[in-house]
């Protein structure tokens, strides 16, 4: 599913250089679940953001279900984001004056789907979250968890095989945290692909793979049983 | 598809952003109705200003006789120049560039009687082009002094609209008697108000006009008061005066460069000064209109800076979600396009209202009546969309060209 060799991403600020990422090797399966923890700095959010192309490496290779990803136009970019990868976000990045339907909708609406559709889609999704009864509600009035399944809703909108998720209870506590978690290791049971980065230990354990960056480089990695990670 | 989403998302947005959409409604509002006013209101003024100065009459001189200040030919100076009626025809045939003449013999302070009352005005004795040059026009089912009134002497008055009002109270004039030093006159006609802000010897809608001949009969004045003339077009009047004292200098013998000989009105020199000022003037409304949608436009530009920073994260969080670019900049285009227009279009109407409230404040005497001409309010509404859509397109367009991450400030 995803194949990245010696993918680099340098920012560059004017006068001061960063080498966020320096070089990762990392293949990923279909229907592997996975942990990427490391301390600040370490850039899990930079390759979170490059496997999602929500960003562009500036070196290296990477392959996404069959894609270059280098090679695409933004236009093909955006089609990936839109059906192939689903985002979660520690922050949640709900559209603040739409309602939780019209945040799951919109992945649904660029893809192109008829009204009818979409509805069927929208209320399936949100049921399947536990939010059926707050459809029509704005993200203000709703608690952490409760945006939390609306984004992932979200990310599921076009039934895409890879989710990535950038520290999806960071800013929860720990009840609304587990059952996040819960939603993740089912969405991997029915078949999918789930990145995930955490600082937390215990969430890291359910994971079925572990992957520790550090300074940029992947430190240690558990491995997908198909003997492509490093021990 | 994409038209019905952009609207789906504009009325959602117009819902839930109030007052980023009041402002900026409020800011392209605010500018069409300034600059609207501003071209209205300048407009009015200046066409009010011709009009009154046109109701003197439009490329006319007036012509008094003079006394010659140089000697000539073994005369000394200080001899009268006067004109008489027999010149003044065989100037009318002999000098180029004339378009009507006429003599204009002034009686002052002249009794006038209707039935109903009596009062005093001037009665000038002119000819039938005099009208025409004064632009003194007569109202429906009237008309001015005719040739047939001159060849036969007849005892025909035009009066001026406000002689009307007070001799003929709520009455029609035409056709009734009126009384001129005793002799019976039949009014032929009654002028059509008209704005004038310059004269000689009193506004016409306070003087009356008979026939010339008929004046002479009852005056026996041999000198007319004064001449006017009108010359055929703009450039001409130096040249019809040249003639003037040409043809006057060879028969009654004085130094043709003695511009004392005659007392000589242009107003044509005046209406230059007249055009080179609306001219000025309308050049400074302009700036002033330029200056306002700029103001308009940078007050656009703020709001839209204002909300920059949450413009930015929405289109981030939409890119993230498979959103292209084409997409996110059509949103904003038809987004800014339709506030523009509303903004635009209430601004429009309501710089309307004012204008055509204004008259009720009973100052277009002063001012005029403000006047909207479409194609110049059209311009200046197309400006200021312009400003304001630029102001909106290139954040927009910089936050589209980002890269998602960038957009939503994850790094």
């Amino acid at each position: 599913m995803i194949e990245m060799k010696s993918i680099k991403k340098t920012y560059d600020t004017g006068s001061v250089s960063f080498d966020a990422l320096k070089g990762i090797d990392l293949d990923v399966d279909k229907n592997e679940f996975i942990a990427i923890v490391g301390p600040s700095g370490s850039g899990k959010s930079t390759l979170m953001n490059l496997m999602g192309c929500l960003d562009t490496p500036t070196g290296g290779e990477y392959m996404l279900e069959g894609n270059r990803v280098e090679t695409l136009s933004s236009n093909q970019l955006a089609e990936i984001r839109n059906r192939r990868v689903g985002f979660v976000f520690q922050a949640f990045n709900l559209l603040p004056y739409a309602t939780a339907y019209e945040n799951v909708e919109l992945p649904i609406l660029y893809a192109g789907l008829k009204h009818k559709e979409r509805k069927r889609r929208v209320t399936e999704l949100l049921g399947k979250v536990g939010l059926a009864d707050k459809m029509a509600n704005k993200p203000t009035e709703m608690s952490g968890g409760e945006m939390q399944r609306v984004a992932i809703a979200r990310a599921l909108a076009n039934n895409p095989q890879l989710i990535l998720a950038d520290e999806p209870t960071g800013n929860l506590d720990t009840a609304s945290g587990g059952e996040i978690i819960n939603i993740f290791e089912e969405l991997w049971r029915d078949g999918r692909t789930v990145i995930m980065i955490t600082h937390d230990t215990n969430i890291a354990k359910r994971c079925q793979r572990l992957i520790r960056l550090k300074d940029g480089r992947i430190d240690t990695d558990n491995g997908n049983g198909n003997g492509n990670g490093r021990h | 598809m994409l038209v019905f989403v952009s609207l789906k998302q504009f009325f959602r947005d117009l819902r839930n952003q109030k007052l980023r959409t009041f402002m900026t409604i409020f800011g392209i509002m605010w500018g069409t109705i300034s600059v609207i006013l501003l071209l209205a209101f300048g407009t009015g003024l200046q066409e009010h200003q011709v009009k009154s100065f046109k109701g003197l009459g439009e490329q006319i001189s007036i012509i008094w006789s003079g006394v010659t200040s140089k000697p000539w030919n073994g005369l000394p100076r200080g001899r009268r120049v006067r004109l008489t009626e027999e010149d003044i025809t065989n100037i009318k045939i002999s000098v180029p560039g004339i378009r009507r003449i006429s003599p204009e013999y002034t009686g002052h302070s002249v009794m006038l009687k209707s039935h109903r009352n009596n009062l005093v005005a001037n009665v000038s004795g002119v000819w039938p082009e005099f009208g025409m040059m004064r632009n003194i026009i007569a109202r429906d089912g009237g008309r001015f002094i005719n040739a047939r009134d001159m060849d036969e002497k007849r005892r025909t008055i035009f009066i001026g609209d406000e002689l009307a009002e007070k001799l003929f109270p709520g009455e029609d004039p035409i056709g009734q008697s009126l009384q001129v030093r005793g002799m019976p006159f039949v009014v032929v006609g009654v002028m059509v108000t008209k704005s004038q802000d310059s004269s000689y010897g009193g506004r016409d809608k306070r003087n009356a006009y008979i026939p010339s001949t008929t004046f002479q009969s009852m005056y026996s004045q041999r000198f007319p008061n004064n001449t006017i003339v009108q010359a055929v077009d703009d450039g001409a009047m130096k040249g019809v005066i040249d003639g003037f004292y040409r043809y006057l200098a060879a028969k009654y013998n004085f130094d043709p460069e003695d511009t004392e000989a005659l007392q000589i009105w242009d107003t044509s020199e005046g209406f230059k000064f007249f055009y080179t000022f609306f001219m000025a003037f309308k050049l400074f409304l302009v700036g002033i209109g330029c200056l306002t949608l700029i103001t308009g436009g940078i007050g656009v530009t703020n709001i839209m800076n204002v909300v920059l920073e949450e413009r930015t994260k929405e289109i981030g969080i939409k890119m993230a979600l498979g959103a292209k670019r084409a997409t996110i900049m059509f949103q904003f285009m038809f987004e800014t396009i339709l506030l523009t227009f509303i903004g635009g279009a209430v601004g429009f109407a309501l710089a309307l209202i004012i204008i055509k409230l204004f008259p009720l404040l009973n100052m277009t005497d002063e001012l005029g009546t403000p006047i909207v001409h479409f194609s110049e309010s059209l311009g200046a509404v197309a400006i200021l969309g312009i400003i304001a859509f630029l102001a909106g397109f290139f954040p927009a367009r910089r936050a589209a060209r980002l890269e998602p991450v960038k957009a939503l400030k994850l790094f």
